[in-house]
C-alpha cells in the first residue's frame, strides 16, 4: 500500500502549531513511515501536489494571498484539517479587525520605521479588510482548536484520521488550549 | 383553594425521580442530584435573570423551553435538560456568543478559567459558523486596582448583580440596548473615577475575562465566586 | 357625580347641539392635520359666522380614510368631502341646505358598508377635548350603571361572556385575565394601560387615544371595579404628544366631574389615573418591560410567571390591557355580552380595528368584524391595490407578524387563522405590498426594526436578530450562499425558541414566513442574483477587490 499524502500548509499565524506538530518527537518517526509529507513549509517542495490526503492548515486568511492559496488547497486535499486557533476562529491575526488594516499598516511601516518609512506596494500581497477563519472561504473537513493544539492532539487526531477511527475532538482540546 | 399544598414536590428530572421542597427551582433540584444543565447568568448567591438561555429545559406537555434557573418546580414534573433540540440551540447561543465580540482565548486572562471557554468545550463547540461581528470596543484601565475590557463582556450582568445586591453600591449597570448594550460605571464614568468602593466582587463573579486584577499576570486568573453563598448565609445568620 | 346629573348633562349637550342646523365636523387627526386641517377648520369657522346660518364647526378625531384627507363630514346629511383645502371652506358653507359642492364630495360607501364600528363608534364625532360630547353620546353611563348596579364579580362575568380577547396581540381572554387579577390576593392592585403602540404601520391606538380618550379612562376605570384596583397607569410613548395631551385633558375633565378619585358617585369606589411617558423603546409595549419602566427602572422584560397579574407594578397584582381592549369595554357594558359574543368569528369575537397602509388606495383606519374576509379588507374597504401593480402580500402583525399572499386572502380574519399562516394579529397594523416590494428586503427590514429594538438582555435576541440581519444583507447585496439560507433558518429557530420575551420569541415571523410563501425569490438573490422587484442593487458583488487593502 502506498503512503498517505499529507501536506501542511501556513497562512496567517505564527508557526506555533507547527512547532507544536514537531513537539510530536519520536512519534514523528512512525508518522513518517505510513505518510510522505509532500508539501509544508518544513520541506522544499514549491509547489502544492494535485492530490493531497490530509492537509493540515495552520493560520487565518488575512491577505489576497492567503485566499488564492486556501481556495486551490481545497480543491486538491481530501480531507482538509483547521490546525490551531488562528485557521478556526482568526485568533491573534483578527485582532486587527475592529482596528481596519490601514492603521496597522501605519503603525508597522511608518510609525515604527526608523528609516525610508513607506508602506510597500509591490511584492507583499494585498491585505483583506478582514482577517476570516478558514470555513468562511472553503469547507473544512474537521476543526481541531487549540493555541497551538498539543503534540497529544496532534497525535491523537493524526492516527484516528489516518486509521479513520472515532475522533471526539472536544474531549482533546478547546479554543485557547 | 382548600386543598393544602404540600411542602415536597417529587418530579422526574432527565428519567430520573427527585424530590424537591415547594419553592425550590428546577435548576437547584438538579443540581443537588448532580444532574449538570449548563449556565451562565445564574449564580448562586445572586437574583436570577434568566437571561443567557442556556439552562433552558424541556418539561412534557409544554411546548415551550423554560429556564430552569427561574422555573419553579411542581408535582409530577417531568424535565429533560439534555435533550437534542436543547443541545442544537445551546451551541447555537455559544456561538452566537462567541461571534458577537472580540473573544481572543490565547491572549485572554481567563485562558483555562472562562466559563464561556470551558461551555464551548463541554457542548462540543470546535468552531463557529457565524460570521463574527468584530466591533470596536474598548479597555477600561483606569482602575487602580481592576480592569474592564469589554471584548470579553457576555453582559451577563452578575457584576451589576452583585455590585447592587450584595456590596450594595449598584455601581455597575447597562446601558444602551441589542447589540450595542455594555456594562458601565456609574453614569458612564472611567472605572477609576467612579463610586466603586474597589471591593472586587465583581471580579470574582465575572464569567469570562472581562473583568480583570491587574495585579495578576497571563492567564494565572482563575476567579472564586463561592464567598457568595456563604457570605449570605452569615448575613442571614446575623 | 349620579346617573341623573350624566344624563343631565348629555342632556344639556344635546340641547346644545339642536341650536345649530348645520354640524360641520372637521377630522384633525394627524394624517388630516398635517395636510392643514387646522387652518380649514379656521377657515371654516370664519366662513359660518359671516354666513349667518347657524353651524356648529367641530374638531374631531380620525374619520377613517385618512389617504382623502382632510376629511370634513358635514350633518345632518352625513356628507363627506375630501381632500378640502382652505380655499373651500367658503363653498362648502354656503351649500349648506342646498346640493353639496360635488367635486369635493367623497363617495366611500363600499368602504364605510363593510365596517362595523363599536371601538371608533365615537371618532369623527365628537371633540376629544369636550366631555359633554362623550357624554352625549353615552359616555360614562356604562360605569356609572356598573357602580350602581353590579357586582365586580358581574362585571367580570359579562367581559368573560363577551368573548373579548386581548387586542395588543396576543389574543388572551380578557375575561380570564380581568378574573385573575381580581382573585389574586393584595391589599392594593394596578391596572395599567399599554399604549406603547411601536409597530411600524399602526396608529389604531394613538387614534383611540387622540379621538376618543374618555373611552380609554371609562374601560380603565370599570376594570378597576371589577378586579378591585383603585390606581392605573396610561403608558403612552412620548412620540404621541397629541395622545398625551389628550388624555391629560379627559382626565382632568373626569376627575372635574367626580368621575375619577375618591367616591366616585358616592360609592366607596376610588380611582385615579397617571399617564407615564415611554422613552421609545419598543419593548416597553412587551408587558413586563412595561412594568420595570413604569418603576422607573431599565426597561427589560422578565421571565413569566410570576405573570402581572400576581406580581406586576411593584411587586402587586396588576391588570394590563391595551388600548383598544379598553375601549371595547363601555359598549359591552352597556350592550350586554351577548351582543358583543354575536359578532365576529367563533373564536374571535367583536370588530377589530386595522391600519392599512401601504400600496393600497385607501390607507386609514378600519373597524371590521373578526372573520372577515382579508380580501374584502384589502379590496373592498382598502380600495385594492393602486393601478399598474400587482397585489404581493399583506403584512399584519408589525415586526413580530409575517406576510400572507394572495392565495391566503380568503380567509377570514380571526386570531388563530392568523397565527396558522405563519403571522399574528398583533396591534392591527396592516402594510399591503404589491410588485414593488421585495420580500428579502422586507425580512431585512423588519430584522432591522427587531435588532435596533432588542433590548440586549438575553442573548438569542440581541446577537441572533443582528446576525440575521447580517445574513440576509448579504443575501440582499447579492453576496449570499445557500449556507447562509441555511444558517439564517437555524438561527430562526433558535431565536423563536429561546428568546426571553415576545420581542424575541416573534422577531423570525417575518423571516419564517416570507421564506414559506416567497422562498423563490430568496433563491433568485441568492442562485441568479437576481431581485425581480427591482428593490435589490446587489452592490456587493464584486466588492471584494474593495476589501482588499495594498501592503
Amino acid at each position: 500500500m502506498s503512503k498517505l499524502k499529507l501536506a501542511t500548509v501556513w497562512l496567517d499565524g505564527c508557526s506555533g502549531c507547527h512547532m507544536s506538530f514537531l513537539d510530536m518527537d519520536e512519534r514523528l518517526l512512525e508518522l513518517a513511515e505510513i505518510v510522505d509529507v509532500v508539501y509544508s513549509p518544513l520541506v522544499d517542495t514549491k509547489k502544492f501536489p494535485d492530490e493531497v490526503d490530509i492537509t493540515l492548515v495552520e493560520g487565518a486568511v488575512a491577505s489576497v494571498d492567503d485566499e488564492k492559496k486556501i481556495r486551490k488547497i481545497r480543491d486538491h486535499s481530501k480531507t482538509l484539517v483547521a490546525m490551531g486557533d488562528c485557521a478556526i476562529t482568526g485568533n491573534v491575526p483578527s485582532m486587527r479587525n475592529p482596528i481596519g488594516p490601514e492603521a496597522i499598516l501605519d503603525r508597522a511601516y511608518i510609525q515604527n520605521a526608523s528609516a525610508q518609512a513607506q508602506i510597500p506596494c509591490v511584492v507583499v500581497p494585498k491585505l483583506l479588510r478582514v482577517v476570516r477563519p478558514i470555513h468562511e472561504f472553503v469547507k473544512v473537513d474537521v476543526f481541531l482548536p487549540g493555541c497551538p493544539p498539543s503534540a497529544d492532539t496532534f497525535h491523537t487526531a493524526l492516527t484516528a484520521l489516518i486509521n479513520g477511527g472515532p475522533l471526539d475532538i472536544p474531549a482533546l482540546t478547546r479554543f485557547g488550549a | 383553594m382548600s386543598q393544602v399544598e404540600s411542602d415536597v414536590k417529587t418530579l422526574v428530572i432527565d428519567e430520573q425521580e427527585v424530590s424537591a421542597q415547594a419553592g425550590q427551582t428546577i435548576l437547584e433540584v438538579a443540581l443537588e442530584n448532580e444532574i449538570k444543565i449548563p449556565t451562565l447568568c445564574h449564580l448562586e448567591g445572586l437574583s436570577d435573570v434568566g437571561a443567557c438561555r442556556l439552562c433552558l429545559v424541556e418539561i412534557k406537555g409544554n411546548s415551550k423551553l423554560l429556564p430552569a434557573c427561574v422555573t419553579v418546580v411542581q408535582e409530577g414534573m417531568e424535565v429533560s435538560t439534555n435533550s437534542e433540540r436543547l443541545q442544537k440551540h445551546r451551541r447555537t447561543i455559544l456561538e452566537l456568543l462567541f461571534a458577537e465580540r472580540n473573544h481572543i482565548c490565547s491572549v485572554c486572562v481567563s485562558n483555562g478559567h472562562c466559563e464561556l471557554q470551558t461551555l464551548g468545550q463541554e457542548q462540543g463547540l470546535t468552531h463557529v459558523r457565524l460570521p463574527y461581528r468584530n466591533p470596536e470596543l474598548g479597555v477600561d484601565a483606569s482602575h487602580e486596582r481592576f480592569t474592564v475590557d469589554h471584548n470579553r463582556c457576555i453582559l451577563c450582568t452578575r457584576c451589576v448583580r452583585v455590585c447592587a445586591e450584595i456590596e450594595g453600591a449598584h455601581v455597575w449597570d447597562v446601558m444602551g440596548r441589542g447589540i450595542n448594550s455594555v456594562v458601565i460605571t456609574d453614569l458612564h464614568e472611567e472605572w477609576g473615577k467612579s463610586t466603586c468602593t474597589r471591593c472586587g466582587k465583581c471580579v470574582q463573579v465575572c464569567p469570562t475575562g472581562a473583568l480583570f486584577d491587574k495585579s495578576k499576570i497571563g492567564s494565572d486568573h482563575p476567579k472564586y465566586p463561592d464567598f457568595l453563598p456563604y457570605l449570605n448565609l452569615m448575613r442571614e445568620a446575623q | 357625580m349620579t346617573i341623573e346629573e350624566l344624563e343631565q348633562i348629555a342632556k344639556t349637550a344635546r340641547q346644545e347641539r339642536e341650536k345649530y342646523d348645520f354640524e360641520v365636523n372637521v377630522c384633525m387627526d394627524l394624517a388630516c392635520a398635517s395636510q392643514g386641517a387646522g387652518e380649514l377648520k379656521d377657515a371654516l369657522v370664519k366662513a359660518a359666522e359671516a354666513s349667518g346660518k347657524k353651524v356648529c364647526v367641530r374638531r374631531t378625531g380620525c374619520m377613517g380614510p385618512c389617504s382623502h384627507g382632510p376629511l370634513v363630514r358635514v350633518d345632518p346629511e352625513e356628507t363627506l368631502y375630501h381632500h378640502v383645502k382652505q380655499a373651500d371652506a367658503a363653498a362648502i358653507v354656503g351649500h349648506l341646505g342646498n346640493q353639496p359642492v360635488a367635486p369635493l364630495q367623497c363617495d366611500l360607501h363600499e368602504h364605510f358598508d363593510k365596517q362595523v364600528r363599536v371601538v371608533l363608534e365615537n371618532a369623527g364625532y365628537i371633540d376629544p377635548e369636550k366631555i359633554e360630547d362623550y357624554i352625549a353620546r353615552d359616555g360614562y353611563k356604562a360605569l356609572l350603571t356598573v357602580l350602581m348596579e353590579m357586582t365586580p364579580g358581574g362585571v367580570v362575568h359579562r367581559v368573560t361572556e363577551s368573548g373579548l380577547r386581548g387586542r395588543g396581540g396576543g389574543g388572551y381572554p380578557t375575561g380570564l385575565k380581568w378574573s385573575t387579577v381580581a382573585k389574586a390576593k393584595g391589599d392594593l392592585k394596578y391596572v395599567v394601560c399599554n399604549g406603547d403602540e411601536g409597530d411600524p404601520g399602526a396608529f389604531m391606538d394613538r387614534s383611540v387615544m387622540e379621538g376618543d380618550p374618555h373611552r380609554v379612562i371609562e374601560g380603565m376605570a370599570i376594570a378597576a371595579y371589577a378586579v378591585g384596583a383603585s390606581k392605573g397607569f396610561i403608558y403612552v410613548r412620548a412620540e404621541y404628544p397629541v395622545a398625551v395631551s389628550r388624555l391629560t385633558t379627559a382626565l382632568r375633565e373626569a376627575r372635574r366631574h367626580g368621575l375619577l378619585g375618591n367616591n366616585i358617585s358616592n360609592t366607596p369606589f376610588n380611582f385615579d389615573v397617571e399617564i407615564r411617558l415611554g422613552a421609545g423603546a419598543f419593548v416597553c409595549g412587551e408587558e413586563t418591560a412595561l412594568i420595570a419602566s413604569i418603576e422607573g427602572k431599565r426597561g427589560t422584560p422578565k421571565p413569566r410567571p410570576p405573570y402581572p397579574a400576581s406580581s406586576g407594578l411593584w411587586g402587586k397584582p396588576t391588570l394590563i390591557n391595551n388600548v383598544e381592549t379598553y375601549a371595547n369595554i363601555a359598549p359591552i357594558v352597556r350592550n350586554g355580552g351577548k351582543w358583543f359574543f354575536n359578532m365576529g368569528s367563533e373564536r374571535s369575537k367583536g370588530t377589530k380595528v386595522f391600519a392599512l397602509t401601504g400600496k393600497i388606495a385607501n390607507t386609514g383606519l378600519v373597524e371590521v368584524p373578526m372573520g372577515i374576509k382579508l380580501r374584502e379588507i384589502i379590496e373592498v374597504i382598502g380600495g385594492g391595490v393602486p393601478e399598474g401593480h400587482k397585489f404581493k402580500a399583506v403584512q399584519t402583525g408589525g415586526p413580530s407578524g409575517g406576510c400572507i399572499p394572495e392565495e391566503m386572502l380568503d380567509i377570514g380574519v380571526s386570531y388563530d387563522a392568523l397565527l396558522k399562516m405563519g403571522s399574528i394579529m398583533g396591534s392591527g397594523g396592516m402594510i399591503v405590498m404589491d410588485d414593488t416590494s421585495c420580500m428579502v428586503n422586507v425580512a431585512r427590514f423588519f430584522i432591522e426594526f427587531c435588532m435596533t429594538e432588542s433590548c440586549g438582555k438575553c442573548i438569542p435576541c440581541r446577537a441572533g436578530t443582528a446576525q440575521m440581519y447580517t445574513l440576509l444583507t448579504r443575501i440582499s447585496t447579492g453576496t449570499g450562499t445557500m449556507d447562509d439560507l441555511a444558517m439564517l433558518e437555524e438561527l430562526c429557530a433558535t431565536v423563536k425558541e429561546t428568546s426571553l420575551c415576545g420581542l424575541g420569541q416573534t422577531a423570525p415571523n417575518p423571516v419564517l414566513s416570507t421564506l414559506k410563501y416567497f422562498r423563490n425569490e430568496y433563491l433568485e438573490h441568492i442562485l441568479h442574483k437576481r431581485c425581480r422587484a427591482g428593490v435589490c442593487t446587489m452592490e456587493g458583488i464584486g466588492t471584494e477587490l474593495a476589501n482588499e487593502v495594498t501592503a
